[in-house]
């Protein structure tokens, strides 16, 4: 660059301009969160995993967790542990350049960063959480222009969901995630915070639990006969029967509400609980159980 | 066991047993009837009792009667049972084992419910009879199937019944057991590996009467079994020599006391998962009441358990709610300290 500057015919002012215009657009590249697009990413995350598929970074993922199933195209990558036992070994074998931890993988992400492997951090959030997160995989993958796509996209059909059911009065809805096979113990259920809560209220439902500021808790017998919810959603992720027969457990708590005009609804399939690109469908199907008649 | 036992009654002239037996019934049995009576009473939400009671009111549509009866009372009464059956279970392997540290999950019969239980859950599916569901069967089958295992190896080379064999086969078949449901968990998903977690801290909440129904009468018999033994075992925590040579069939005395205990530790276990603490601090506390004549001490402490449980569960019910405290977590943090205190004040008297 001195020679340049040194050289004839070229006035000093040009010089300091160039100069400028390098300082500024290394100053970009050094704040501007925009390092080169990972080529090699290691996802630990299933619901991101789904994500970086859906904005077209399929191709550049090489490893993914012990419980990923969706989309089709993971059972083909190497797996490398889960939540609580990643497998550092075989992640540094696979040489990514980009490993998608969870928030609380603390011990990961030192090693990571000791190997000087970057790491995205990610956390289970609300729906903007899932908004959030794509448009940050779209910046680290050189997706952008996709990931706006997908979240266009995203937004469209939970915007038609939400234009549904929008005039109707909303459902009192307790939500079901897990309880003991043909019994009413240990019913988990959806407290007011977090992603299912936020596709809930979109789908035109009213938490029964919306008080209390948990994902999820362990309710009473006491407390789903004294909260009344107007309809009972079972929410699983895969397998279980899904007839009449799985919701039987229901029919002891006949002064519920939902039980007493048997509004007691299962749903099956790992949308429903996966924070990812696939929660507009779950919305509908959402949806389409409290509202039927809106569709 | 010695320094806990005679402790104060020995001074003073002793009433005759009887008169003995009676108050202690009258005592903690009064403070059972209250507790069962009252502990309905209170819970994480407001009802309105002259509508609970109302006859008028079709009970399929009485929100309040159904929280009394179908979510409390069941609820009262399973803590009354579980309560009752692991404080008896108890006294009872402490005197057997002769051994103050020993409790009702020592001989491994907790550890086989809670693998049971752990593979209904993961399972996931049902295979239910009736009112009962399957996580409690499975339950109960493994804890049956653990006392078969200890039981067969106490017998096996001895032409008695070794309970030294006993205690280790059963510790060892407790981290065995424990091993498999780590492995279990590990395997796993996420949500599967949490409830199962939550299953080993205890749970009352029932729903329904048909899991109590099933289990009352196993404990019944257990606590027959108990009052039948109360002379014997004050002679077994003398030593199966001493007894015998008192004119006590040792060995039957033992074998009807390892499996009626075993039996309500199952039937409990069952009912309300692996509620710890009991089966040690109860016995305890009630022997330093009553002294440590099994004819007194048995009843007192069955009766004292069931209150202690319907107590326990009521703060874990309420002191959160909407929240549920695993009332597991509130015998160990009641019962925790009390029994480090015990073993503190009274000169390390439980270490014989």
């Amino acid at each position: 660059m001195k020679s340049v500057c040194r050289g004839p015919g070229l006035p000093l002012g040009a010089c300091c301009f160039a100069w400028a215009l390098l300082g500024l657009a290394a100053a970009i590249t050094a704040a501007g969160a925009q390092p080169a697009p990972a080529r090699r990413v290691v996802s630990l995350v299933p619901a991101v995993t789904e994500m970086l598929f859906a904005i077209g970074a399929g191709p550049q993922v090489v490893g993914v967790s012990s419980y990923d199933r969706e989309p089709a195209d993971v059972e083909r990558l190497p797996r490398v542990g889960a939540l609580l036992d990643p497998d550092l070994e075989r992640i540094f074998t696979l040489a990514p350049d980009l490993v998608v931890v969870y928030g609380s993988q603390d011990e990961l992400r030192q090693q990571l960063d000791r190997a000087g492997v970057p790491a995205f951090l990610y956390r289970h959030g609300g729906l903007a959480g899932i908004f959030d997160t794509i448009v940050r995989l779209g910046g680290r993958t050189g997706r952008t222009v996709e990931a706006a796509a997908v979240i266009r996209q995203v937004q469209a059909d939970l915007d038609d969901v939400r234009r549904r059911v929008s005039a109707r009065a909303p459902a009192r809805v307790l939500l079901v995630f897990g309880r003991d096979p043909d019994s009413l113990r240990n019913v988990y259920a959806s407290g007011g915070v977090g992603f299912l809560h936020d596709v809930l209220v979109l789908a035109g439902g009213t938490n029964v639990l919306a008080d209390v500021g948990r994902e999820g808790l362990q309710i009473s017998a006491e407390q789903i006969l004294a909260r009344r919810p107007d309809v009972i959603l079972e929410l699983r992720a895969e397998g279980g029967p899904d007839g009449a027969d799985a919701l039987r457990a229901w029919r002891t708590l006949t002064a519920v509400p939902a039980v007493k005009s048997g509004r007691v609804h299962a749903l099956v399939g790992s949308d429903l609980v996966v924070p990812g690109p696939r929660i507009a469908r779950a919305a509908e199907r959402i949806a389409r159980v409290l509202h039927p008649e809106a569709w | 066991m010695g320094a806990l036992n005679h402790a104060e009654p020995m001074a003073v002239p002793v009433p005759p047993i009887r008169r003995r037996v009676a108050g202690a019934l009258l005592g903690f049995g009064s403070l059972a009837v209250v507790s069962i009576l009252a502990a309905p009473l209170a819970g994480s939400t407001p009802v309105d009792f002259v509508r609970a009671w109302d006859p008028s009111i079709p009970f399929h549509r009485n929100v309040d009667a159904q929280i009394f009866f179908i979510a409390r009372l069941p609820r009262v009464l399973a803590a009354a049972l579980v309560g009752s059956a692991l404080a008896a279970a108890g006294v009872v392997f402490q005197a057997l084992l002769r051994n103050p540290l020993a409790t009702p999950f020592t001989l491994g019969v907790s550890a086989g419910a809670a693998l049971g239980a752990m593979l209904a859950i993961t399972a996931g599916v049902s295979f239910g009879i009736g009112p009962l569901g399957s996580v409690p069967l499975a339950s109960f089958a493994g804890s049956l199937a653990a006392v078969g295992i200890v039981y067969a190896l106490a017998t096996a080379r001895h032409r008695g019944f070794s309970t030294n064999v006993m205690l280790l086969a059963g510790v060892t078949l407790n981290s065995f057991f424990s091993a498999i449901i780590l492995f279990l968990q590990y395997l796993a998903d996420m949500t599967q590996t949490m409830r199962t977690v939550r299953w080993l801290m205890g749970d009352l909440d029932v729903a329904s009467y048909g899991p109590l129904l099933a289990a009352a009468p196993l404990v019944a018999v257990a606590l027959g079994a108990f009052a039948w033994l109360a002379r014997a075992l004050n002679l077994l925590a003398l030593g199966p020599e001493q007894a015998e040579a008192r004119g006590v069939d040792s060995l039957r005395a033992q074998r009807v006391a390892f499996i009626s205990a075993s039996l309500a530790t199952g039937a409990a276990v069952s009912v309300g998962g692996p509620v710890g603490f009991i089966g040690i601090v109860v016995p305890h506390l009630v022997r330093l009441i009553v002294g440590a004549d099994h004819r007194i001490l048995l009843p007192a402490a069955s009766l004292f358990g069931a209150s202690f449980l319907i107590g326990c569960d009521l703060v874990s019910r309420t002191v959160m709610a909407p929240l549920e405290l695993p009332v597991g977590i509130v015998t160990a943090m009641i019962g925790g300290p009390f029994f480090l205190w015990l073993l503190i004040s009274r000169g390390g008297g439980s270490a014989r």
